[in-house]
């Protein structure tokens, strides 16, 4: 179990992070979201015994990251931001090294392989870290992470810089670690949050300002139970708008020019899609696309980080 | 102790991965060589022993020895690599520790290769052995010395230039104090309790007297207590700055 009390960490007159607490337990995927500089990788940082908080606790599996720091880090894989490594060390030397200070010998050592394997390195083993492209280094650093099988990860920005094919290889390890894992992600990428996450904490300004499932989020957007639809005849568009609008459950209608699209948008509650298709059926508009939205992340993102 | 000799490895390796360890090496013994035989007076002296070529050993390694212990914690930082190490298990300690005898091993590989110096002296006359491995001795604790100042001087920034100059003027400091013409600048002013302290705090008062082929306990407690200061100084202030 991760379990933050009460974090703070103060740099001369920023607070970078402030009275963060929360807990997670194995099974969850936290999304860490939250704008440039909103405290995630202090926070992180903080939790991988990286730099001492100015005041609060945190424990990693029981084990205090201050008092107790070894056991701490024992039971943490870490991916720093920005994935950092000896440039100059091969990548086998360097995931060679990572497992010596990991203590994996005998059988664990099988470990190093799996990992090679997994994180598809077999091509660069022998290339210096420095030479490596970005998808690559960060590659490198999730092997460096996930290298003793740690129970509880700390994982900052993982897919930045990689390829779709490697995005959705990643998000695929981390749904198999899922299981029996506690897992952190920081990311800017919203589609990570569906794809990974059981739970989202927003933070801004170093203090949380959402804590919940992806799905509860999604239902605080404007958007959640939207209906758009999307006309087979563009003539109809108008009269299509204001025969929405005049709906009562209908808040208001957005209408998206390039795609002819009409989005209504419910009033707070209501359900509003079986209102719109037999509101299209009886003016006789044919209808491209009906489509029920669930919520828009990046709007709710924007609204509570603003 | 496992900790320390993997990072002890690990760091060796990385001196020998890029050609800085080779050009450093052949710098050293060109140099060494050169101070030797030309401002040494290695045959006029017409004498079978290596005193010239120790006695230029601080001022040789003043400006080597920074080269060395630069990159030791300021490249850590500078590349963020520090944060990857400190979040293995592994104390600060055991960090500090591996790098300083890497560079301590490394500055070992340089002196050891002057062997043929000793073989010169050999097959010219018949010097005392024994005097010549002191002096071996002294000259490997003095680079000791050296490192620990640097290593302390690189934690303190993440540029590796600054770590260099501020190594060579914290160890030049250390080799001053014990330098005749500053001691009697000293000794005008004041009491001689005084000047002998300041004196005995100096590396060169410790190099020479093991320089003269006489290992005395006092000396080697000297550098120890030196490198152990040091390097808990180096811990200290990385326990503060480290994520700067
Ligand atoms: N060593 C430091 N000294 C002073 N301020 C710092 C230091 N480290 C971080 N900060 C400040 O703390 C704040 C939080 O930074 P942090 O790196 O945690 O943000 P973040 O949420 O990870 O942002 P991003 O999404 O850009 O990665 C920032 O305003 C940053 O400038
Ligand atoms: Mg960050």
């Amino acid at each position: 179990m991760i379990k933050s009390e009460h974090l703070c960490k103060r740099y001369e007159s920023l607070t970078a992070v402030d009275d963060v607490s929360f807990e997670v337990r194995p099974g969850e995927v936290l999304g860490f979201l939250g704008p440039n500089g909103a405290g995630k990788t202090t926070t992180m940082r903080m939790l991988a015994g990286f730099i001492a908080p100015t005041s609060g606790q945190a424990s990693i599996c029981g084990h205090d990251v201050e008092q107790d720091a070894l056991a701490a880090k024992s039971c943490l894989g870490y991916l720093p931001e920005g994935a950092p490594a000896y440039g100059e060390m091969p990548v086998r030397r360097f995931l060679e090294f990572i497992a010596d200070l990991r203590g994996l010998s005998g059988a664990r050592r099988a470990r190093l392989g799996y990992v090679i394997d997994r994180l598809q390195l077999e091509e660069v083993l022998g290339q210096t870290i420095d030479t490596l492209s970005k998808g690559f280094r960060r590659r490198v650093g999730l092997a460096q992470a996930i290298m003793h099988d740690p129970p509880v990860l700390l994982l900052d920005e993982p897919t930045d810089g990689l390829d779709p094919n490697q995005k959705h290889e990643v998000r695929t390890l981390i749904n198999e670690m899922a299981r029996d894992k506690i897992i952190v992600i920081s990311t800017h990428i919203l589609e990570e949050v569906d794809a990974v996450c059981t739970r989202v904490i927003i933070v801004a300004r170093g203090r949380i300002v959402a804590d919940d499932s992806p799905q509860g989020l999604a239902a605080q957007s404007r958007y959640h139970n939207a209906v758009s639809v999307r006309l087979e005849r563009p003539e109809h568009l108008t009269a299509m708008r204001a025969a929405m609008a005049a709906l009562p459950a209908v808040a208001e209608v957005e209408v998206s020019d390039r795609e002819s699209r009409l989005t209504a948008l419910p009033r707070r509650g209501s359900e509003i899609l079986p209102a719109v298709s037999e509101l299209a059926a009886r003016r006789g508009f044919a209808l491209k696309e009906l489509h029920l939205e669930s919520g828009r992340l990046d709007e709710v993102f924007r609204t509570i980080t603003a | 102790m496992r900790n320390v000799a993997i990072i002890v490895r690990r760091e060796l390796g990385s001196y020998f991965a890029t050609p800085i360890a080779y050009i450093f090496i052949v710098i050293f013994l060109v140099l060494a060589s050169w101070f030797t035989f030309y401002l040494g007076g290695f045959y006029e002296r017409a004498q079978a022993d290596l005193d010239p070529f120790f006695s230029f050993h601080p001022w040789l390694y003043l400006f080597l020895i920074p080269a060395i212990s630069m990159r030791l914690w300021a490249e850590e930082r500078k590349s963020g690599s520090i944060e990857l190490l400190m979040t293995q298990p592994v104390t600060l300690w055991q960090a500090v520790a591996g790098k300083f005898i890497a560079a301590w091993i490394f500055a070992g590989i340089a002196l050891a290769l002057t062997f043929p110096l000793w073989i010169t002296v050999n097959y010219l006359g018949s010097p005392d052995n024994g005097a010549i491995l002191a002096a071996y001795v002294g000259s490997f604790l003095l680079a000791a010395g050296f490192l620990a100042v640097g290593s302390f001087m690189s934690a303190l920034t993440r540029n590796q230039v600054v770590a260099f100059i501020l190594g060579v003027v914290g160890c030049f400091v250390l080799l001053l104090a014990g330098y005749p013409m500053v001691i009697d600048a000293f000794h005008s002013w004041l009491p001689q309790t005084l000047v002998d302290a300041i004196a005995s705090l100096s590396l060169l008062t410790h190099f020479d007297s093991i320089e003269k082929g006489v290992l005395d306990v006092r000396d080697l407690i000297y550098f120890a207590m030196l490198i152990a200061y040091f390097l808990i100084a180096t811990a200290v202030v990385l326990d503060v700055r480290k994520a700067e």
